[in-house]
């Protein structure tokens, strides 16, 4: 490709992704101060309106039509119900249906934020789309490379590990150079509408409702026994699909000793394997097979490399071995032992600050085979 | 860059002569019609005055004519009023797939409320047919109220046909004519109304200004209580500085309507003859026949609708869907559905919409603007 900037900011068109949020909302401030020709628009995914009409979607795109305002942008919304439905929902439903714990934010990312968003955006006549994404992007060795957020509380590049070359040439992160606090600051400075807005947790269609209860709308829960390994029976479960790897809570083991944790589950007893102590054996593993990697740049990877990885959001990095197996696989060995790997999660892999791209964790492997009680 | 506003369906500028007309009712002429002292006397003439102009617009007498906040209260009051107080004569209404909200919402809440509606279909060109009308009608039909001109795609029904068909029937017959005031010619006793539904700022009046003709005999249950203003249907003071300008709006409507229409034939035909100049694929949707003449309603083909809004937008230019949209759901026609089921057409579709101050140049600038920016996006 050729340099990202090649026109002035007064020339570039930027669509910036809104969400009501206080990060997007500074990310639309920082663009209009660096003079693009800037467009706010506000993504509805998903359709919450309850009983009485209220729906969140529209709370939110109230707050970005504030902050718009006040930036001096023009905003507009687009929806997006359906393909998230169909790429993003749908995807979500059957992992959980398998029994593993699936990031529908990676797949949120990939097939809508820089997919159909990105699509729209260049519909109008975009350069650049941007969001509020904690995450950096940098021209290296003639590709562009996404580097992790200062913030490395905040870092989001592996919720974006599955974005291709293409996709972030046409990226901009305007915030990925601060941390949460100067967002806030810059936010409450330049009194935005947004500025106290408390930051939203969990998964977007989820929100702050139960997380049991919303699954229980759309799966069929069964209860089922709770077992050791050896099989001592140690309670009931209220579906297996309600836990993920290493869990803690919610189990109600009484008794003495170390508490209880989830260790596995066997789908078709449909029983969900429990053992005490936090640093259980049957929890730790030493490598993993993942699928559907994908990789930041077009240069071809080395068959063997070593590199960091995470395997859930805001862990620290581990050692690994990366081999690129012929059937499209992964098999990525850990320099050390790795606690509660789980199923359905993305691995994702960084070169220093540079995130190289990521895949779905399938196989988790112990003493050479693949371990039977996950 | 210079704006282009062609959303006139959806609102339109004030009139300046209307802003000068208002501007005393704010400050000087500022009584209470209903009081009794000289301040009150100066507003209540006005009162009577505008009253007269607006019945003069429609060939009806000034008792006959209610102040409402627009078009939307206007169509409330005329159909809960007459479902509430003819309860005891029959509970069936008859009404269009193609209505304003105002007119559908309403009659929704009044199924919920016990009552039955029937919603007729329409045609292609968004026609109804006179023989659905006369099936739909039962003894116990208290009301059907069929829009005149449709505010997106600007179709316009046979009201004297259907007014004729209803005489010696109990049912009453409303029209929501707040798209068609201004541009057609209205009387009341042609159409065989007994309540029609006008908005102000559709004719470059104030917005919350309107009114509803309410034939004399006709029975009607207040839309509001308290004080006895329009003759005890809708209290509350008086908005003197709206219906100031309403009346000013009428009188030019009705010097100048009929040559402001033609004008806007012309655009509409103009627009027209471009798009197929420049080779766009492109559909109209309406009854070139019975349209509004300020209306063209666009489908292109492979060309949403929301990004085809936003490339006007950001090349200044103002149109719309015709529909309401919120936080980014664009639902799809309501109109456009009625008439051509859920196709993609209901998708592609623009409306255009025109009014004061657009010259015939914009209007060719808008032309040319939406074959670009189609020819961009149909490739």
């Amino acid at each position: 490709m050729s340099t990202r900037h090649e026109k002035s900011p007064a020339e570039t068109r930027v669509v910036i992704g809104m969400s009501g949020g206080v990060d997007s909302s500074v990310a639309a401030l920082m663009l209009k101060q660096q003079g693009y020709d800037v467009i706010g628009i506000f993504m509805k995914n998903w359709d919450d309106t309850d009983e009485f009409g209220v729906c969140t979607a529209t709370e939110d795109y109230n707050d970005v039509i504030a902050v718009a305002n006040q930036i001096g942008i023009p905003y507009y919304a687009v929806n997006f119900e359906k393909e998230y439905w169909d790429k993003v929902f749908t995807y979500f439903l059957e992992e959980y249906k398998a029994g593993r714990t699936p990031n529908p934010d990676v797949i949120c990312n990939k097939e809508i934020k820089f997919k159909a968003f990105l699509d729209h955006a260049m519909s109008l006549g975009a350069d650049f789309v941007a969001t509020g994404h904690y995450a950096r992007v940098a021209e290296q060795d003639g590709e562009v490379k996404m580097l992790r957020g200062v913030d490395e509380n905040k870092d989001q590049t592996y919720f974006l590990n599955q974005l291709s070359q293409e996709q972030i040439e046409k990226v901009m992160f305007p915030i990925g150079e601060l941390n949460k606090p100067q967002i806030r600051q810059m936010a409450a400075e330049a009194g935005l509408a947004t500025a106290k807005k408390k930051d939203s947790t969990g998964i977007c269609f989820i929100g702050e409702r139960d997380f049991k209860d919303f699954l229980s709308n759309y799966l069929p829960a069964k209860p089922g026994e709770m077992r050791t390994l050896d099989g001592d029976f140690k309670g009931k479960h209220d579906g297996l699909m309600y836990y993920t790897i290493g869990q803690r809570h919610g189990l109600g083991i009484g008794g003495s000793g170390e508490p209880w944790f989830v260790v596995g589950k066997d789908l078709t007893e449909n029983v969900l394997f429990v053992e005490q102590g936090f640093d259980h054996e049957s929890l730790y593993s030493e490598s993993l097979t993942a699928v559907q990697p994908s990789w930041m740049s077009n240069k071809p990877m080395e068959k063997t490399f070593h590199c960091t990885a995470k395997f859930r959001y805001r862990q620290p990095d581990k050692g690994v071995t990366v081999n690129l197996l012929d059937d499209g696989k992964l098999h990525v060995v850990f320099d050390d032992p790795q606690r509660a790997i789980t199923p359905g999660q993305a691995v994702v892999f960084y070169d220093g600050d540079i995130c190289l791209g990521g895949a779905t964790i399938d196989e988790v492997i112990k003493n050479g085979e693949p371990i039977s009680y996950l | 860059m210079d704006l282009i506003y062609v959303d006139h369906a959806a609102t339109s500028p004030i009139h300046p002569e209307v802003v000068q007309e208002m501007m005393p009712y704010f400050t000087e002429y500022f009584g209470n019609p209903s009081s009794i002292h000289q301040f009150g006397r100066k507003t209540r003439q006005l009162l009577d005055e505008a009253r007269r102009t607006a019945a003069k617009s429609i060939g009806a007498a000034s008792n006959q004519i209610m102040f409402t906040s627009g078009g939307t209260e206007a169509d409330n009051a005329a159909i809960f009023g007459v479902a509430y107080a003819n309860k005891e004569r029959g509970n069936h209404i008859i009404t269009t797939q193609i209505e304003h909200h105002a007119v559908l919402h309403a009659c929704e809440e009044l199924e919920r409320q016990g009552f039955e509606v029937t919603y007729l279909p329409v045609d292609e060109k968004g026609r109804i047919s006179f023989q659905d009308v006369k099936d739909a009608l039962r003894e116990d039909t208290v009301l059907v109220t069929i829009m005149y001109g449709n505010n997106e795609v600007g179709t316009v029904q046979d009201i004297p046909a259907i007014g004729e068909l209803l005489e010696g029937h109990q049912a009453y017959f409303h029209t929501d004519a707040v798209q068609a005031y201004g541009v057609l010619p209205l009387n009341v006793d042609e159409l065989k109304v007994d309540l029609l539904s006008i908005s102000g700022h559709k004719i470059n009046g104030p917005k919350g200004t309107g009114f509803l003709y309410i034939r004399e005999g006709v029975a009607i249950a207040p839309s509001s209580f308290g004080g006895e203003q329009e003759r005890k249907r809708r209290a509350g003071t008086e908005n003197v500085a709206g219906i100031a300008g309403l009346a000013k709006a009428i009188s030019i409507m009705m010097e100048q309507g009929a040559e402001k229409a033609a004008a806007y034939l012309a655009y509409k035909e103009a627009m027209i003859a471009i798009l197929i100049k420049e080779d766009i694929n492109f559909q109209v949707n309406g009854d070139p026949e019975h349209g509004l003449p300020h209306i063209l309603n666009v489908s292109f083909p492979g060309v949403k609708t929301e990004v085809m809004l936003v490339n006007l937008d950001l090349a200044g230019i103002a149109a719309s869907s015709g529909s309401a949209c919120t936080a980014g759901s664009v639902e799809p026609s309501h109109v456009l559905t009625a008439m051509f089921g859920k196709t993609e057409r209901t998708k592609n579709s623009i409306r255009f919409s025109f009014g004061l101050n657009n010259t015939m140049e914009q209007i060719e600038k808008t032309a040319y603007e939406t074959a670009k920016i189609v020819k961009r996006l149909q490739k």
